[in-house]
């Protein structure tokens, strides 16, 4: 069987190879993994286009500039990659509500939007005060023994157990 | 010669984009850009996420004791202090289990197919990214995002060069978790 048509991979393979990949990275580009700073620049590129004084004068902008940058094309390549890697198999569909949610929560879209939105609201602004999300401090900057990203992956994961107990019930 | 590959602006966008690609064709092998696995281990119900990240987290951290005290690679530690890592950690995981993606996931969810991850995730992440944007200088100016001792401090510089010392028994803890993951058919 080929590999490349595998659903699923063993996750210490993958977990592997996501290790050895960022050590790749490291040597051909001096960058590590990590793709949550990308869409705060793309929430740059977009307000620009509404105010552009706004943007080139906001702090925040200044330190991390609306532009295309070696993270951003690496956000990407992951929609890509995913979408070859789902392909190949035959997992890649159409789904508007995850089966667990529709399951037992409610198999309405409007709703699952809805809390999906604010998911993301709340996940930006908790990267953005942490300095990183599960890839940044989850994978590279543990790895590079950062305090602080060891910090924020456990603080990452108490958030995230205790609040998918609220929602789902123990 | 790295230098000039590192300058040269044009090709490392492509390399960023090829790493995208690798990256994110194995968090589709992985499971990782299916809410359900995401929801599964915060709902401690399937350890997918965790065994990723901790083979991930021996390999890098291997390649980083045997590069880093050569001078090979630089690392890149992210700035910051313990109170905002506990604080911002917090609210990112308030995020992830009701988004039931993480922005990396997310992109490949994206790319799995995941409608609620685009049309909800994907506008929520850029939204919220403008929000603390625009919360920026406040927070900034009555100190809320100072930075402690810790800030952009890595273990590897403690080590004195003999990385392998330490990294190894710490990787060996590590597995050792795996193998009781395993161990309890987790």
């Amino acid at each position: 069987m080929n590999v490349f048509t595998m659903v699923k991979w063993s996750p210490y393979v993958v977990g592997a190879l996501i290790g050895v990949l960022n050590i790749i990275a490291l040597l051909i580009s001096d960058k590590v993994i990590g793709t949550s700073t990308s869409y705060a620049r793309a929430s740059g590129m977009i307000r620009k286009i509404f105010d552009k004084e706004y943007v080139e004068k906001n702090e925040f902008y200044l330190k991390t500039a609306p532009e295309v940058d070696w993270a951003f094309m690496l956000v990407i390549g992951i929609v890509f990659g995913s979408f070859i890697s789902a392909k190949l198999s035959g997992d890649f569909g159409i789904v508007t509500v995850p089966p667990m949610w529709a399951n037992e929560i409610s198999e309405g879209f409007f709703l699952r939007f809805v809390v999906a939105m604010f998911g993301g609201v709340i996940i930006a602004i908790g990267s953005r005060w942490s300095g990183g999300c599960t890839s940044g401090h989850g994978i590279s900057g543990t790895g590079q023994l950062s305090v602080l990203s060891w910090i924020a992956v456990c603080a990452f994961f108490i958030g995230g157990i205790v609040t998918a107990l609220l929602i789902y019930g123990i | 010669m790295m230098n000039k590959i590192y300058e040269n602006k044009g090709l490392q966008l492509f390399f960023g984009f090829l790493t995208g690609i690798a990256f994110g064709f194995l968090l589709q092998k992985g499971g990782t850009t299916k809410y359900d696995v995401i929801l599964g281990q915060l709902r401690l119900q399937d350890f997918t996420v965790l065994k990723i990240m901790l083979a991930a987290v021996i390999v890098t951290m291997m390649g980083v004791s045997l590069l880093y005290p050569k001078g090979l690679i630089k690392l890149h530690i992210k700035p910051g202090s313990v109170k905002n890592s506990i604080i911002g950690g917090l609210i990112f995981g308030i995020g992830f289990a009701t988004l039931g993606y993480c922005p990396g996931t997310l992109a490949g969810a994206v790319g799995n197919g995941y409608v609620d991850g685009l049309l909800g995730g994907v506008v929520g992440i850029i939204i919220g990214s403008g929000l603390f944007a625009s919360m920026y200088s406040v927070l900034k100016r009555n100190n809320i995002l100072s930075e402690d001792g810790y800030s952009e401090k890595s273990l590897f510089d403690e080590m004195d060069g003999r990385s392998f010392r330490y990294t190894i028994p710490f990787a060996v803890i590590l597995a050792v978790i795996m193998l009781l993951l395993e161990f309890f058919g987790l």
